[in-house]
């Protein structure tokens, strides 16, 4: 297997970290948008509608990348990780097929719907076509997030006699309990992205004074869905995610929070970098106490270290599973913070004054994106160095006659490629924000120059 | 079981050959039938709302093959890396030139996609045949279970194959030509004014190719992979398949010469079945052949676990019928010829 591996590794972790950047938001605003239609159904108010389409079309742009980005992931189970796939797929291959034949086929056949034929269907009709979008979307976040609970925490199989593991209860697989906190905690997190761009782009609307009725809109839509979103993210979601870990894959967890020997009474890490040479974790900055408390609900419990374990089964990049985690949470907590305050300045309305608060509404972008991917990360370093916790390592699933220089030269390619796509989607999204939600429509100074005319 | 899965996941396959098999050629003929602006909207709009959906049958065909036969998926898939990656790169370009050509109206913009959308759809076409052909011929696996194929090698049938050989290469110039004959004749059907003209015409000069392929690789394919005339040969029935091929073969010709939209596509349909079909029939039970016999992977060494495929029997049928619905649906809701002159919210 050689050095293949280390290609291998790469090419997934860059694939499906470029390919998650568009499920994200798409199954957040899949959410979102249905808010806005029922909204339009239950006012009659054209202004919601019109609403919902602009973000339609944003939607639509981002889910054509998430497609074709998409369909590598499934493909590259075969074509890089054989031995885990020859293994394995008898298990996770059924919720990945599911994936296709349940919500695949439903989200593609009422996507052209919903972005087609509004004014075919009706109201209801259309308002029907936006809950299938959304369903199809939910429905096929849980069946990839089972797939990974699987191999996280697998469940419901038993192993054959040439060692392949084989399916043994149906219901086990997918109604895996890691599959379950995994994915609200995951849905949580894509709603979060959908609500700081919905909110970011109404906030840059009433900044720039322009589709200032969208822009409140906008605005209103993703606090309030914001701040019910950050808040659950943290309790119960987070928390019991954190304790599945505990519980499962303690190493695991002594390497998120860096912790080298075990400890009665062990503090939390808010800041610090891990030594792992050395074994310690360089200008620390701790809480007392707090992680026997998070994690056993007593101020004063035994968190095991990294010490306790054999190296063998230390997760291989401490370094970046330490600092995604803490990337993670530091930013699920500033994003309880700010929504919070937003939240309470539209109760008093002052928000849409606020001009502070919207220029930090605005440069919250990026952050939601950043947190969902150092979220994953911490979830997939976390579980090595097996693939399949407990069962099979890493380095034992890749396929055995795949070079690495011809693992590169598919690397490459893929990086060239989503590069381009990334220039793409930055340029259209842009330009459908530019364009409005009123795309007819003049404005400012055109309008003025038009009228002086 | 495995040889009812080996069934239903050659009816997903084929599924996908004639659903995505339309869009596809549609796409290879795009620049040749369209000239204009409105004419090569008019193509895009006639599978708009559909390809996406037509290609999830590849990715739930996937799917499918991978929990029912998953040393099938890890040996085939590994093998045939270098390809598959590129058909993934050629279905993100193609997936992108049809999604983001309408957005913007510039004379540097549409036509750079509308080159990407042809060229990409050309190549997928080329390289499926390919695929099949390989399939058919065999590829070196050995006692490990697992191969690996350059892209060519010296384009001969010898132990060490490529991917491209004389043999696959002909398979892949019969399936571009084929899915141009099915592509042509969904466009006719879909189309008004010059589009359609062109495309029946283009459509009309395939069927040549096609036939005239068609009985080539026939004949070849049985020196080529000697299992085929001997299940032909052991189960007479099975010449069902190659019948209805050649039978829906002849029907386009009859309907092209009526002039009849609708039953020349589905007599396309009907020869793009038989076709699958018979190479199907012609493999049982093996699932992927090697260059030595002896190491070819069957439909009861690749199963996946008896467990699995019955309880996946269950959720797969419910899965069907509503994809089924859908559409039935979608298809209905978009019958009749296209017309460009709506914005994108059907307003």
């Amino acid at each position: 297997m050689g050095h293949a591996l280390d290609v291998d590794r790469l090419q997934f972790a860059f694939t499906v970290t470029f390919h998650y950047i568009f499920p994200q938001l798409t199954m957040g605003l899949a959410l979102l948008i249905l808010y806005l239609k029922t909204k339009a159904v239950r006012t009659g108010d054209e202004h919601y509608n019109r609403a919902a389409r602009f973000w339609a079309r944003i939607f639509g742009i981002n889910f054509a990348i998430g497609v074709v980005t998409g369909i590598p992931m499934e493909f590259q189970f075969g074509t890089n990780w054989a031995e885990f796939s020859k293994a394995a797929g008898g298990v996770i291959g059924q919720t990945l097929a599911m994936e296709g034949v349940f919500s695949f086929f439903m989200e593609s056949s009422f996507l052209g719907l919903f972005l087609f034929g509004e004014k075919k269907l009706g109201k209801m009709g259309h308002w029907w076509a936006a809950f299938m979008v959304w369903l199809g979307s939910w429905l096929s976040g849980y069946l990839i997030v089972a797939t990974d609970a699987w191999m996280q925490y697998p469940v419901g199989y038993r192993l054959g006699a040439n060692g392949e593991i084989q399916l043994a209860s149906f219901w086990g697989l997918v109604l895996n309990k890691w599959a379950i906190w995994q994915y609200m905690h995951t849905m949580l997190g894509a709603v979060q992205t959908g609500c700081f761009v919905m909110t970011a782009v109404g906030a840059f609307y009433l900044l720039t004074h322009r589709d200032e009725v969208y822009g409140k809109t906008f605005v209103k839509a993703g606090v309030l869905v914001g701040v019910i979103a950050s808040c659950l993210q943290l309790f119960p979601t987070g928390d019991i995610q954190g304790r599945l870990i505990a519980q499962n894959q303690p190493v695991t967890l002594a390497a998120m929070e860096g912790l080298f020997e075990s400890e009665r009474g062990a503090p939390i890490a808010i800041l610090g970098q891990p030594d792992v040479a050395d074994r310690k974790l360089d200008n620390p900055l701790i809480a007392p106490n707090m992680l026997s408390f998070l994690t056993y609900r007593q101020w004063s419990a035994e968190v095991r270290g990294l010490a306790d374990f054999p190296q063998d089964l230390w997760p291989d990049k401490i370094e970046m599973l330490y600092y995604s985690y803490h990337i993670m949470v530091g930013l699920g907590t500033i994003f309880i913070a700010v929504m919070m305050i937003a939240a309470l300045l539209l109760w008093r309305k002052k928000l849409f004054e606020a001009r502070w608060m919207l220029w930090l509404l605005m440069l919250c972008v990026p952050l939601p994106y950043i947190a969902n991917t150092a979220g994953w990360m911490t979830a997939e370093l976390g579980r090595q160095p097996w693939l399949i916790y407990g069962l099979m390592r890493t380095a034992a699933g890749a396929s055995p006659r795949v070079a690495a220089g011809n693992a590169w030269f598919t690397l490459i390619g893929f990086m060239g490629m989503y590069t381009v796509l990334s220039i793409l989607w930055l340029f259209l999204v842009w330009r459908e924000i530019e364009l409005g939600p009123e795309p007819g429509k003049l404005r400012g100074e055109e309008a003025a120059l038009l009228a002086a005319d | 079981m495995g040889t009812v899965w080996f069934c239903l996941v050659a009816i997903m396959i084929a599924m996908y050959v004639l659903l995505d098999g339309f869009d596809i050629g549609a796409g290879a003929i795009h620049l040749l039938v369209a000239k204009t602006d409105e004419e090569r909207r008019q193509v895009l709009a006639s599978i708009g709302p559909v390809w996406d959906g037509n290609e999830v049958w590849l990715l739930a065909a996937g799917g499918t093959l991978y929990f029912a036969f998953p040393e099938l998926y890890a040996s085939g898939f590994s093998g045939f890396y270098l390809p598959l990656i590129i058909v993934l790169w050629l279905l993100i370009l193609r997936g992108t030139s049809i999604e983001f050509r309408n957005h913007i109206k510039s004379a540097v913009w549409a036509p750079l996609w509308d080159f990407a959308f042809c060229g990409s759809s050309l190549l997928l076409a080329v390289f499926f045949g390919a695929a099949l052909g390989n399939v058919v011929r065999g590829v070196p696996l050995d006692a490990t279970g697992y191969f690996f194929e350059p892209l060519w090698t010296n384009f001969r049938l010898g132990e060490q194959t490529g991917i491209l050989d004389w043999y696959t290469i002909l398979v892949g110039v019969l399936a571009l030509a084929a899915l141009v004959m099915h592509g042509g004749l969904w466009v006719r059907l879909k189309t008004t004014g010059k589009t359609g003209e062109r495309a029946m015409q283009l459509a009309d000069w395939a069927w040549w190719v096609v036939a005239g392929l068609t009985a080539l690789v026939t004949a070849v394919t049985f020196r080529v992979q000697p299992q085929v005339g001997e299940n032909f040969r052991t189960w007479p029935w099975g010449m069902v398949f190659p019948l209805l091929a050649a039978g829906g073969l002849v029907a386009v010709r009859i309907f092209l010469a009526k002039r009849n939209e609708r039953n020349m596509f589905l007599a396309s349909v009907a020869y793009l079945t038989g076709m699958l079909t018979s190479v199907v029939f012609g493999m049982y039970p093996m699932v992927l052949p090697a260059r030595n016999p002896a190491f070819s992977l069957t439909v009861g060494g690749a199963q996946a676990g008896a467990y699995g495929l019955k309880v996946g029997l269950i959720w797969w049928t419910i899965g069907m019928i509503l994809a089924a619905g859908y559409f039935t649906h979608v298809y209905r809701s978009f019958a009749g010829k296209v017309s460009v002159d709506k914005d994108s919210h059907g307003y």
